[in-house]
């Protein structure tokens, strides 16, 4: 059925594509002595004389040859396999779109519900209308802005890395007005958290500024500890809430673990570390934490695993962005970066030395600083349709009567929301994830030329543009691919979930 | 702590008793535009939305066709995107000696001490000396054609679709849904560029129909599960039992129901169709030049942002505010169309209810 659809699909674009180039057009123009000839080589090379309906099936025959594993996709016209254009290209449009797409999903879940929640306050009103904002926004727009103050701007800051009183009091501010919201509550409430935040944040801010932390940035094992310990509190409230004592007791004791291991993890991540260390790391704090968990009590025993664990990998990410960070004056001052860290432009920096692509920490930062634009303009402009959603779904779910009948049952609000709200919530949001998943390489046609990376969407630009036929087709049918394989994964997912969805009667 | 429970629950009662009554004897689709109507955010966009609509449509005139044979009604505006006002340009000359200022003033006089002005070219000239006027309001024009084609063709597609499949479920499901998928499989940008690389010169409207024959799939599946769901519910058996043939069932029973997520996606569809074809005039497979869309001017003047930073910023607040009224309509739509949309209960009608609660 897949291969149908896929199939069917990939008939019509060959046909499409086919029909809305020529590409003779430039022999056409061409002045060349010898065009008559170039033009007959490009007809029999390419099997012009054939028409598309069923040139589409000389493609196809390489494609179907997959089966029995001598899967040709054609050369492109600069006589490259196409297969190895994409097998290059894959990874790098993989690792453009991957980070802004967990943390789109993260914030925009998070404070979609958090409006839900807290529904016609001002937090609500304000993050809807930047909801909004932010939905109509072309990423192309908001790129050229950030090209402009996030990158060039923050590296002029870098010079003379004292934050603008201005600047300072705008931020603490916001600040305070998105925790405040969060928190909720009377005006009295609202007023103390709003002071509270706006005061902490900008003490926060002025330090960064005087002890120049922007040029030589760093968690520590203070910072760790407070992160870990935050998470930790906050994993389990979300989770089973402050009163179950056991599963508090696990995720603090895994917080403590993350904490008590920064010193010794440091000799873990030296500079021979590869990208196996950092999941190396990752595994021994979650799988201790996961044996405190067991151990922390003889019931419930799963959910305090899990708290703990989640706790650890939370507590665990301030650890590894430390690491990075302790190598951050090492990469600035280096002559490949000459104290600009943010690019506009790339993918990596060609000019770093070979011994410094071999570090993996200097390589991966190098790969962080290039990310950072394309990230943040990539999860500005998708967040916002997550914020609506899971808002959207949320509210459905809450008026609904077993919430009420949740409620009457004496359920605490912790309780009816997560476990009774969120959880039918998220139903409906399991579409949306998955065919997200799927559109990542309609995506990456315009970042990329945005931001001049060579994946999926430069390969496929090319092709539009030189008629490359074999090269669009590739391109097309890993995208083709994906979207079919997503699809088939919500309708199961859905089923799964769901089981008041009967797909067959 | 008990009488406080109580008589807030009597408030409560009263309140439901005043929503009760301000709708009594009214039909449906009053009801909904009463509620349409008090989403202040909704009504603000339509009035913008129009605003927006009337002013560049009747500033750059109606343009339509090719290149080659158009068909145009000029416009009041005073300067056309194919005319050329060099000496305006250097008359207009910015603090640091860039050619075609902006001449719009909005600031008074004690501000900056030259006063509030339209002036001659009030958002500026291009580097070639084309009023830039005419240029973002003719790109705005052609926005909302590209919204109204593809947000029309897409949703009649979808409904229909979505609602058979899922109403009847089975084979015709099956395959209305395998059809779908092909469709689905084929992603918009990557389509809208091929078909804008054949389109794109033809003029909008082709570029329009052709974008908005492959824009109706996730409406589709949308509807489709949303009558997935519906069709089990009591109210359709009601129907069933009470002998109402299918086509009474889908129009009368589940659309109406279904209405809301029809409306929310296809607003996000229209807004959606905004930001494609100006992401496809901005990569050169939309709209060509000479012909203008908001998306190739962004593109054709984002390096130069620096120095003349006003050829940037117009054409993305055109794009802008379209897409968030457009957005902003569908919130209030969803919210009026939606029965068990509760409306906040305001601090007047708070205080009124406890009156009458003081009455009784």
């Amino acid at each position: 059925m897949m291969m149908l659809i896929v199939f069917g699909a990939s008939y019509l674009a060959y046909n499409l594509q086919a029909l809305s180039s020529n590409p003779l057009a430039a022999y056409a123009e061409s002045t060349e002595e010898n065009k008559e000839f170039l033009m007959n080589r490009a007809i029999r090379e390419l099997n012009l004389d054939v028409p598309p309906p069923l040139r589409y099936f000389i493609w196809f025959r390489g494609f179907i040859a997959g089966l029995w594993g001598q899967f040709d996709l054609g050369k492109t016209r600069d006589g490259e396999m196409v297969l190895d254009a994409i097998g290059a290209a894959i990874p790098v449009t993989f690792r453009l779109v991957i980070a802004s797409t967990i943390l789109a999903i993260v914030l925009g879940i998070t404070i979609g519900m958090v409006t839900a929640i807290r529904q016609y306050s001002r937090f609500d009103y304000t993050m809807t209308f930047i909801s909004f904002l932010l939905f109509s926004l072309p990423i192309f727009w908001v790129a050229v802005l950030l090209k402009e103050y996030m990158a060039i701007g923050f590296n002029d800051f870098l010079m003379a890395p004292q934050i603008p009183i201005g600047f300072l009091i705008a931020f603490s501010v916001v600040g305070g007005f998105i925790m405040a919201g969060i928190m909720g509550g009377d005006r009295r409430r609202f007023l103390m958290v709003f002071t509270g935040v706006t005061v902490l944040n900008a003490a926060l801010l002025q330090y960064l500024s005087v002890t120049s932390w922007f040029v030589n940035p760093g968690i520590g094992i203070i910072g760790v500890a407070v992160f870990a310990f935050g998470f930790s509190v906050l994993v389990t409230q979300i989770s089973t809430g402050l009163d179950n004592r056991p599963s508090l007791i696990s995720s603090l004791a895994a917080a403590t673990i993350v904490v008590a291991g920064y010193f010794p993890l440091q000799m873990l991540m030296n500079s021979d570390a590869s990208f196996l260390t950092v999941v190396g790391v990752f595994a021994i704090t979650m799988g201790l934490s996961a044996v405190v968990g067991y151990f922390a009590s003889n019931i419930d025993r799963r959910v305090n695993i899990r708290t703990a664990m989640l706790t650890a990998l939370l507590a665990t990410l301030p650890v590894i962005l430390d690491r990075f960070m302790q190598e951050f004056s090492n990469y600035m001052n280096s002559d490949a970066i000459y104290q600009r860290p943010i690019p506009t432009l790339g993918q990596a920096n060609d000019l770093l030395t070979e011994e410094q692509r071999a570090n993996f920490w200097i390589n991966g930062l190098d790969s962080i600083m290039h990310l950072i634009l394309p990230t943040v303009a990539l999860t500005l402009v998708s967040f916002a349709g997550y914020v609506r959603f899971s808002r959207g779904s949320l509210l459905e779910v809450l008026n609904m009567d077993y919430i009420r009948t949740a409620r009457a049952k004496g359920l605490t609000e912790r309780t009816v929301i997560v476990r009774h709200g969120l959880r039918n919530a998220m139903l409906p949001m399991t579409t949306i994830l998955v065919n997200d998943f799927a559109g990542v390489i309609g995506g990456a046609i315009i970042t990329e030329s945005i931001f001049a990376w060579k994946g999926m969407g430069s390969l496929f630009n090319q092709a539009i543009n030189s008629y490359d036929l074999n090269l669009f087709m590739g391109v097309f049918i890993i995208g083709a691919s994906l979207t079919v394989i997503a699809n088939l994964v919500s309708d199961l997912l859905y089923g799964v979930v769901d089981p008041r969805i009967r797909l067959r009667k | 702590m008990a009488t406080k429970d109580n008589s807030e629950k009597s408030v409560e009662k009263n309140e439901n008793e005043i929503a009760l009554r301000e709708t009594e004897g009214m039909s449906q689709g009053q009801i909904i535009l009463r509620r349409f109507v008090r989403h202040k955010a909704a009504m603000t966009s339509v009035i913008a939305l129009l605003f927006i609509v009337l002013f560049s449509y009747s500033a750059s005139g109606i343009h339509l066709g090719s290149t080659e044979n158009k068909i145009s009604v000029p416009g009041w505006w005073p300067y056309t995107i194919d005319q050329i006002d060099t000496e305006g340009a250097i008359q207009s000359i910015c603090s640091n000696g860039i050619p075609g200022c902006p001449t719009l003033d909005v600031l008074p006089e004690f501000i900056d001490g030259t006063g509030m002005q339209i002036g001659a070219h009030p958002l500026g000239m291009d580097n070639l000396g084309t009023d830039y006027f005419a240029l973002v309001v003719r790109g705005a024009e052609q926005s909302i054609m590209v919204m109204l084609i593809v947000g029309g063709l897409g949703v009649a597609i979808g409904t229909a679709i979505g609602a058979i499949a899922g109403f009847y479920g089975g084979i015709v499901d099956a395959v209305l849904m395998r059809l779908t998928d092909m469709f689905l499989v084929m992603p918009t940008l990557v389509i809208g560029a091929v078909i804008g690389f054949r389109f794109g010169n033809l003029g909008i409207v082709p570029l329009a129909v052709m974008l908005g024959l492959f824009a109706w799939m996730g409406l589709a599946r949308f509807v489709r599960t949303e009558f997935l769901t519906l069709r089990e519910r009591e109210f359709v058996d009601a129907a069933r039992v009470a002998g109402a043939s299918d086509r009474r069932i889908i129009f009368k029973h589940i659309l109406p129901n279904a209405i809301g997520v029809i409306i929310v996606a296809g607003t996000l569809l229209m807004s959606g169709a905004i930001l494609t074809e100006s992401a496809l005039s901005y990569l050169g497979f939309g709209v060509r030049s000479p012909d203008v869309s908001l998306g190739l001017l962004i593109s054709k003047y984002q390096d130069v942002f620096s120095v003349s930073p006003w050829l940037f910023w117009w054409p993305g607040l055109f794009i802008i505010s379209i897409a968030l009224c457009v957005n902003f309509i569908g919130d209030g739509l969803r919210d009026a169309f939606d029965p068990r949309q509760k409306r906040r209960i305001s601090l007047k009608e708070r205080l009124q209810a406890r009156e009458m609660k003081a009455k009784a």
